[in-house]
């Protein structure tokens, strides 16, 4: 019984209940770190971290937290693991720090760790909601990199930053599409892989007001 | 005690906040000196970048140091007249430039007073780093410089040919501008756009700078100009003003003047 609600919260974000397609949350940093895979990766594993151990230690704390206070509890846990992984980035992977820039800081705000950490890690034991934040995170990552993998393929011709489609530029035959690596071109892609995923599962198509 | 009562919920926030902080600041410390180390690598990668000596898509970072090594001089300059700076006045090997800037026995005064914007002190003796070609000659000059922009402070390198008014390269390495707009100083695109400028015109004077919109073409002040930033038209002049600044008479003018000078004896004889 408790294996099988492990499992469900680790799988059930990523297309049933994804955090970004369905609860459309998160999506500000979606967007600004999806022009490539590799910094998509790198986020996508930073906000699992996070979300994982911010899940497990508001759980793990849930019965003493007072309620009077109980958001800016949770607010510390996540700003001081958000930290840490900035401070690790910044040490063992500076190139990337750099680029990702002010979004590892911002997950901070990201309203899915916080949302995690209020509606599901306040009433469940640690496991299970370490296993959530995992599972969301997942969630949020099967976005990011379905993002960054077009954005950096048609924006730039690449993938992790090796030549697939030779631009025209080179010699090839590529005409890059330059608002891909803009911003607003992740919103369009986010809307069109939540219209896929709606078609694919009427169920979370949303009726009414 | 009750879960809700004053007594506990203060107990609560001071474990809370004591455990934290613990855990951030003991990462801050552990992880200080890799940090460290990776902003000298990334600054000696932008001084390469500057000159046009390393390109991300072609060298790989473990590179830097051996170019480095093989093209790179650096030396301390005297501002003030453009010399060497004596080796009893300041050790080049214990030298923290940004330091200096703060150190009043080791600052002077910005002239005139509003020349690179908000900053009022600036470091008396400064880093070159001397690009040389295979033999030996000096080919290009890298100068630190800094200014602001609309949020930061923006740390940069400005190579300059040894001609001494022709701009070889520009880059910054460390900057807090919103990525997009102010962060596009960055843009590889935006910085070649500087390659050939002139940071002098006819007469002799510093005349490099960032304007609004686009450079027209064949103008008698193109070879001066450059492209603006849309969407961080303050950016943009704070980069327009730290430029012209540090090459300007106050900052590493008297070096440029000397390099003017030795290249009119030398080559064009």
């Amino acid at each position: 019984m408790a294996e099988s609600k492990n499992k469900v919260v680790l799988t059930k974000p990523i297309f049933d209940n994804n955090p970004i397609a369905l609860q459309v949350l998160g999506v500000c940093s979606a967007l600004a770190v999806t022009s490539k895979l590799e910094t998509s990766v790198v986020m996508s594993i930073s906000v699992i971290v996070v979300l994982a151990f911010s899940n497990a230690a508001v759980s793990l704390i849930r019965k003493h937290i007072p309620g009077s206070i109980r958001i800016i509890v949770q607010m510390t846990i996540i700003s001081s693991l958000v930290i840490l992984v900035d401070q690790f980035l910044k040490a063992y992977s500076y190139e990337i720090s750099k680029q990702l820039s002010v979004f590892v800081g911002l997950i901070i705000t990201n309203c899915i760790v916080m949302g995690r950490a209020e509606a599901f890690a306040m009433k469940n034991p640690p496991l299970v909601s370490f296993f959530d934040g995992i599972g969301n995170g997942l969630g949020y990552s099967f976005i990011l990199l379905a993002v960054g993998f077009v954005r950096e393929l048609f924006g730039s011709g690449k993938l992790w930053g090796c030549e697939v489609l030779t631009l025209v530029k080179d010699g090839g035959w590529y005409v890059p599409n330059g608002l891909l690596l803009l911003p607003p071109s992740a919103f369009f892609l986010i809307g069109l892989l939540i219209w896929a995923l709606r078609t694919w599962k009427p169920d979370q198509v949303e009726h009414g007001g | 005690m009750a879960r809700d009562s004053v007594g506990h919920t203060l107990a609560v926030a001071t474990i809370l906040c004591v455990v934290c902080s613990v855990l951030v600041a003991s990462a801050a410390v552990g992880l200080r000196s890799r940090q460290e180390a990776n902003k000298k690598q990334d600054q000696m990668k932008n001084v390469l970048i500057a000159a046009g000596l390393f390109d991300a898509n072609e060298n790989t970072a473990d590179e830097v140091n051996s170019i480095f090594k093989d093209r790179i001089e650096r030396v301390l300059i005297d501002l003030e007249t453009g010399e060497l700076a004596a080796a009893d006045v300041v050790d080049p090997e214990t030298y923290d430039q940004r330091e200096a800037a703060r150190k009043t026995e080791l600052s002077a005064a910005v002239q005139p007073a509003d020349g690179l914007g908000g900053i009022k002190r600036r470091e008396k003796y400064a880093f070159v780093y001397e690009v040389r070609d295979d033999s030996g000659q000096v080919e290009q000059v890298v100068l630190p410089i800094y200014g602001k922009g609309l949020w930061s402070t923006l740390y940069g390198f400005l190579a300059v040919d040894s001609d001494g008014k022709t701009v070889r390269g520009i880059t910054f390495y460390q900057h807090g501008e919103t990525p997009g707009l102010g962060g596009e100083i960055e843009n590889p695109n935006w910085k070649s756009l500087w390659v050939d400028k002139q940071l002098l015109d006819q007469s002799g004077e510093v005349a490099i700078e960032v304007i609004k919109g686009a450079v027209v073409e064949n103008s008698a002040k193109a070879p001066n100009q450059i492209d603006g930033l849309s969407g961080a038209t303050i950016t943009a002049s704070g980069v327009s003003q730290l430029v012209r600044y540090w090459v300007g008479f106050d900052a590493f003018g008297p070096f440029l003047e000397k390099l003017r000078q030795s290249g009119q004896g030398g080559s064009d004889g």
